[in-house]
């Protein structure tokens, strides 16, 4: 892998962030720069969710091997928006009054399918490291299996908050649908056989 | 407690303050100031030109509270002709033709027909009444708006005694209104009242805002306001109203009727299930506000509602 994809891959992933706190202070989030903000911060984590798993079908398809090596840090990235993303809604929407959040999390579905989709990442980047891979073996594989459930609840939330247009949450459901079908053995194999089947060929 | 407040019971605190008036002027001024920009071609706001209204009586009703600043006013919308996003009615309302004009009135009235805007408003007097604006999603505004009592032209049209309901119709026209080529919403956009809600004093035919026309995004060249209640009831554009005796299936309802009540007054109490409707954001602050009862209308119209179980009206 080139020394310089991992560093660019990073600061590439700290700019939407860096933009949103430089709007914020502009003034430039509109009439509702909270709402703007808890916006952007969970779109963003949906978007690096499905773009993690973009990495494994980019591997497949080209043989290259940085998507694999860079694919922790994006899957990072996607935990550390929605950590901005929850904290916008703790402290600058219920500025921390638990008794609502709570009721929030009991009362409001799309709120329960985000929490349940944090709670969930909470495992999955505590178990990131090396050290905990080679601890948890092929547990940590069946574990990691909830990097495809995560984003299903992200759509699943998405879906349920918008009022009326569902354009964009469908368009993510679409993604995400090809996304879990280039995993499918089916359609996997074709792509992945191609190789082994010229060569078995006389 | 008194329903309707004559002039001598208004506490004189109530009246708007002259620094708030010239703070208006200031807005007012800025208003021209754009549609000298939108001359040159250069419109920040999707409206061509601002005439301010003149001789405009003060209204006992109006509330003391400091006013949205009129960028947001008409930069933050919800009017899904035009787009379901905030910011797509300030873009896009500039395709809507809104002279000539006309309503038409039908249904249970001695007087039906098809008046042009000009003879609808004729014989009113306008005022301006700064009123609360709560949305349903969770976010308030304060706006001075100018129109006249909608109990007023009602009168005029003489309903009959079969009269229950008022329902209410905004243009159909998806040449103009982009937002119409998709069916997010059923269209024409249809709301309705209750004939005491329609005839209450509070409720405001609306043709300005901030002292001049209103734009376009803001639902010109005339709209309802309904301030006790959620804004999506305060109907954009108006081309219809009938009088009917069933009550009116209104665009929002029929989209999901467990979420947008026929009433769908301000309540604390009662929860939309995607928000918690105790608080709210006023525009242009940082902390929330506790959402109040018919968004601190309650003297005045918690009477309509007297026995009924608002849960269930929701
Ligand atoms: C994996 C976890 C999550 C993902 C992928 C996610 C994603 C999203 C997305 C895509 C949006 C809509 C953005 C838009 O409208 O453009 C959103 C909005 C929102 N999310 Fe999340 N979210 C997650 C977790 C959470 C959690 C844990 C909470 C709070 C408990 C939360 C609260 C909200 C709120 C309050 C909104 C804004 C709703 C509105 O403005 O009406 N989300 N999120």
């Amino acid at each position: 892998m080139k020394p310089w994809i991992k560093p660019t891959v990073f600061v590439l992933c700290l700019l939407p962030l860096a933009w949103l706190v430089f709007a914020l202070l502009a003034d430039r989030l509109g009439a509702n720069p909270i709402e703007a903000l808890t916006r952007e911060t969970g779109e963003w984590t949906l978007r690096w969710l499905l773009i993690t798993l973009c990495m494994t079908p980019l591997r497949k398809a080209t043989r290259w091997i940085w998507p694999i090596r860079i694919r922790r840090m994006l899957g990072l990235f996607a935990f550390f928006y929605v950590c901005v993303h929850l904290s916008t809604y703790l402290w600058l929407d219920q500025f921390f009054d638990w008794g609502e959040i709570g009721r929030d999390i009991l009362k409001r579905p799309f709120i329960t399918v985000g929490m349940l989709g944090f709670v969930l990442l909470v495992p999955l980047a505590a178990t990131s490291t090396n050290a905990m891979m080679r601890r948890l073996g092929r547990n940590w594989t069946r574990l990691h299996r909830l990097a495809y459930v995560v984003p299903a609840l992200g759509v699943l939330h998405f879906w349920w908050l918008v009022k009326a247009d569902v354009r964009t949450p469908f368009v993510y459901a679409l993604l995400f649908v090809v996304l879990m079908l280039l995993r499918w053995k089916p359609v996997s194999l074709r792509g992945s056989n191609r190789g082994q089947i010229s060569n078995l060929s006389p | 407690m008194t329903l309707i407040r004559t002039p001598s019971d208004i506490d004189p605190s109530e009246i708007t303050p002259e620094s708030v008036y010239r703070e208006r002027r200031r807005f007012m001024q800025a208003g021209l100031a754009l549609s000298g920009a939108a001359l040159l071609g250069e419109a920040p706001f999707a409206q061509a030109t601002v005439t301010p209204f003149t001789g405009l009586t003060r209204s006992a009703f109006s509330v003391d509270e400091s006013q949205t600043e009129y960028k947001d006013v008409t930069g933050y919308n919800n009017f899904y002709e035009f787009g379901t996003g905030k910011e797509d009615p300030a873009a896009n309302a500039h395709t809507l033709r809104t002279s000539p004009w006309s309503v038409t009135v039908e249904g249970e009235c001695a007087k039906p027909g098809t008046y042009t805007l000009e003879d609808i408003l004729k014989p009113h007097a306008l005022e301006e009444r700064i009123y609360r604006l709560r949305c349903v999603e969770g976010w308030s505004m304060v706006i001075p708006w100018i129109g006249f009592p909608l109990a007023d032209l009602i009168k005029r049209f003489e309903p009959t005694g079969n009269a229950k309901y008022v329902e209410f119709e905004t243009l159909r026209d998806p040449e103009r209104m982009p937002g119409q080529r998709r069916s997010v919403l059923h269209w024409p956009y249809v709301e309705g009242l209750r004939m005491d809600e329609a005839m209450h004093p509070l409720t405001l035919m609306a043709v300005g805002l901030y002292g001049a026309a209103l734009p376009k995004q803001n639902g010109a060249p005339i709209r309802l306001v309904v301030p006790w209640k959620y804004g999506f009831k305060s109907i954009k554009s108006i081309v219809k109203i009938r009088f009917v005796e069933q009550q009116p299936l209104s665009s929002w309802t029929r989209a999901a009727p467990d979420e947008y009540g026929f009433y769908s007054n301000v309540n604390p109490e009662v929860d939309h299930p995607r928000w918690s409707q105790r608080s709210e954001r006023r525009i242009g602050e940082f902390l929330k506000r506790k959402t109040l009862m018919f968004n601190g209308y309650a003297e005045q119209v918690a009477s309509l509602y007297a026995g009924m179980d608002l849960r269930k009206n929701f």
